[in-house]
């Protein structure tokens, strides 16, 4: 994948991080994504992002959970090996609701859980890169990406006027690819000014 | 901050409805009380104080259910529903009202009319010869299901009375610091007393003895827990009925969506935990299949009761998990509306089912008399609701959660 130019903006106060993506937005600059340590509410709103449809596909999940439950559990009860269990009906469906609940809950949280992986391209033994290390510990970390328009330098002391602290100009591929994290920088250990700066 | 409107004014429309409901269901318990109610035919009254009994215990518990609200949403330190909070604590007013229409029925059926149709455990000949229920009469005797039944409501009305009594404090001036404090904590006492009450009420006793005892030789542990989902998603409900009719009228001005989103989640979320609890009694007796333990179900599931056992079914559970499931439907005002006065009549039907099941077990009464009766239970809460948040500012102006409550996102 072909590498990207882009300015990151970490911020260490929610408040001024509403600031700088509302100004972000009003300047016309393209927000690659917005990193924090813990869900911000509101910032999906701030951001203009469209509803996920992470749970409609986990409708669909369960629904085959349940559907996969009923047949599967009708068709070795019925035809594949009838048994008389203490004379109850072959077709004895309170019995089988719970199994078809628990499969329910399975497949829509396996589903899912998948779903959610490939949709933010995180997964076991992958890597992707990151573009500040403290931004799974304090700092809310905004992305700009710089198109033929963006004057990168600019735009990196602008932000740095409204409360952006440690900024840095990064080119990187946004895709992810087979790898592991333990070169990779530990916030507070190492020197931070290891991250590739263009 | 932008002007509130602080008091409710019952529109004239609203109290119309509320007198033809009233006067629909007076003229309805009139004549069945003067067609059934005074029968010395114990089946025969039982088909009138049946009714009004599982309308009256209905009610009761479904407004109570909003003191509960009030009350675990403090304990939890909740505090989203402070914008709306004067709702639940108007509906719960109805609780002394309910509650003391609920003691004059039971005291008529227990200790004046003897009526051995409904509660077969009064009838102390039968009990003597039988021996389960002279092994239950430590618990199943009218002193004690008359003393237990007033402990219930009056601690019911006491301890709602007090949260609400406190409520008014952040009517007065501003709750700050140490004030605020001592607000939270004194607010938190009360509540918890009334949780653990109602734990020992609504989670165990008593719908054992209003209802369960009808059935005095079958018993479920299930039951109260039962009873409780069914009142406590229909409370929910009956509270989000007058938020939207609030919001409709422009009150309310600090409750939005975000509000309504919480709410409609709360519903979804106790109809599915009424049919985990309707599955788990239901499940274990049918498989075990036990004569002593299926009388309950056996006329319910394959005699007259099937359409209403099922249709209980689809309307308690399969519209609200289809209907309800999706993030934009609890967003949207009319449609919690319409489905919060399904789930209201839903459950409604389930409390008949409970009570009529076991009363009438041969053909299914249900029909214009039950509701006659349930026109008047609703025209007796939209009035004593309606009058109930008159009385009150709508928005408690200095209560310490009201920021939390402003900016909440659900």
């Amino acid at each position: 994948m072909k590498k990207k130019k882009f300015v990151v903006l970490p911020f260490q106060e929610e408040a001024k991080l509403f600031d700088a993506v509302k100004m972000a937005k009003e300047d016309g600059y393209k927000i690659h994504d917005v990193y924090t340590p813990f869900p911000v509410h509101g910032l999906d709103k701030a951001l203009g992002l469209k509803e996920s449809s992470l749970h409609k596909a986990g409708f669909y999940y369960g629904l085959t959970g349940l559907s996969v439950a009923f047949f599967y559990i009708g068709w070795i009860f019925n035809f594949d090996w009838p048994h008389n269990y203490g004379g109850k009906p072959h077709f004895s469906f309170p019995a089988w609701i719970p199994i078809m609940f628990e499969l329910t809950v399975l497949f829509s949280a396996v589903g899912m859980t998948y779903t959610f992986c490939w949709l933010c391209k995180i997964a076991p033994g992958v890597k992707k890169h990151h573009f500040h290390p403290r931004a799974t510990d304090d700092l809310l970390v905004l992305v700009i990406e710089c198109t033929a328009h963006t004057n990168a330098e600019e735009v990196e002391s602008k932000f740095k006027k409204n409360g952006a602290i440690d900024t840095s100009i990064q080119y990187a591929e946004i895709g992810w690819w087979w790898g592991t994290y333990n070169d990779d920088t530990i916030p507070f250990t190492k020197d931070n000014s290891s991250i590739v700066v263009a | 901050m932008i002007a509130l409107r602080e008091k409710f004014k019952i529109p004239k429309k609203l109290k119309a409805i509320a007198a033809l409901l009233l006067i629909i269901g007076i003229l309805t318990i009139l004549s069945g009380f003067f067609t059934k109610g005074l029968s010395t035919d114990n089946a025969v009254s039982a088909q009138f104080w049946g009714v009004l009994m599982y309308n009256t215990i209905f009610w009761t518990l479904i407004c109570n259910a909003s003191m509960f609200f009030v009350c675990f949403t403090t304990l939890a330190m909740g505090g989203w529903q402070a914008s709306f909070r004067r709702v639940p604590e108007a509906i719960s007013c109805m609780v002394p009202i309910f509650g003391v229409l609920t003691f004059l029925i039971l005291f008529y059926v227990v200790a004046i009319d003897h009526n051995y149709h409904i509660y077969g455990w009064l009838n102390t000949d039968v009990v003597q010869h039988d021996e389960v229920l002279k092994g239950k009469q430590g618990f199943l005797n009218v002193k004690f299901y008359l003393i237990w039944t007033v402990l219930t409501l009056a601690l019911w009305s006491l301890l709602g009375w007090r949260m609400r009594v406190l409520s008014s404090e952040a009517d007065k001036g501003p709750l700050l610091g140490e004030k605020g404090k001592k607000y939270i904590w004194k607010n938190t006492v009360t509540a918890s007393l009334f949780v653990v009450w109602f734990a020992l009420t609504v989670g165990s006793t008593v719908p054992w003895f209003w209802m369960m005892s009808i059935d005095p030789h079958w018993y479920s542990s299930m039951y109260s827990w039962y009873t409780f989902a069914s009142s406590f998603v229909s409370g929910l409900s009956l509270i989000a009925l007058w938020v939207v009719y609030l919001k409709n009228n422009n009150y309310l001005e600090l409750t939005n969506q975000e509000h309504l989103h919480d709410l409609g989640k709360f519903i979804f979320a106790f109809s599915i935990f009424w049919t985990y609890l309707w599955f788990a009694q239901f499940m274990l007796i049918w498989y075990a299949n036990i004569p002593d333990e299926v009388v309950y179900f056996k006329h319910r599931m394959q005699g007259a009761y099937r359409g209403i056992f099922f249709l209980n079914l689809i309307i308690n559970f399969v519209f609200p998990i289809l209907l309800l499931m999706s993030n934009d439907s609890k967003r949207k005002y009319n449609w919690i509306a319409f489905m919060a006065t399904f789930i209201i009549l839903g459950h409604w039907m389930d409390f008949y089912q409970m009570v009529m099941g076991s009363l009438s077990k041969q053909e299914v009464s249900l029909s214009w008399f039950d509701f006659g009766v349930l026109a008047f239970f609703v025209g007796v809460m939209i009035y004593g609701v309606a009058f109930a948040l008159t009385k009150k500012p709508l928005i408690a102006k200095y209560n310490p959660f009201l920021k939390e409550s402003v900016i909440h996102h659900s």
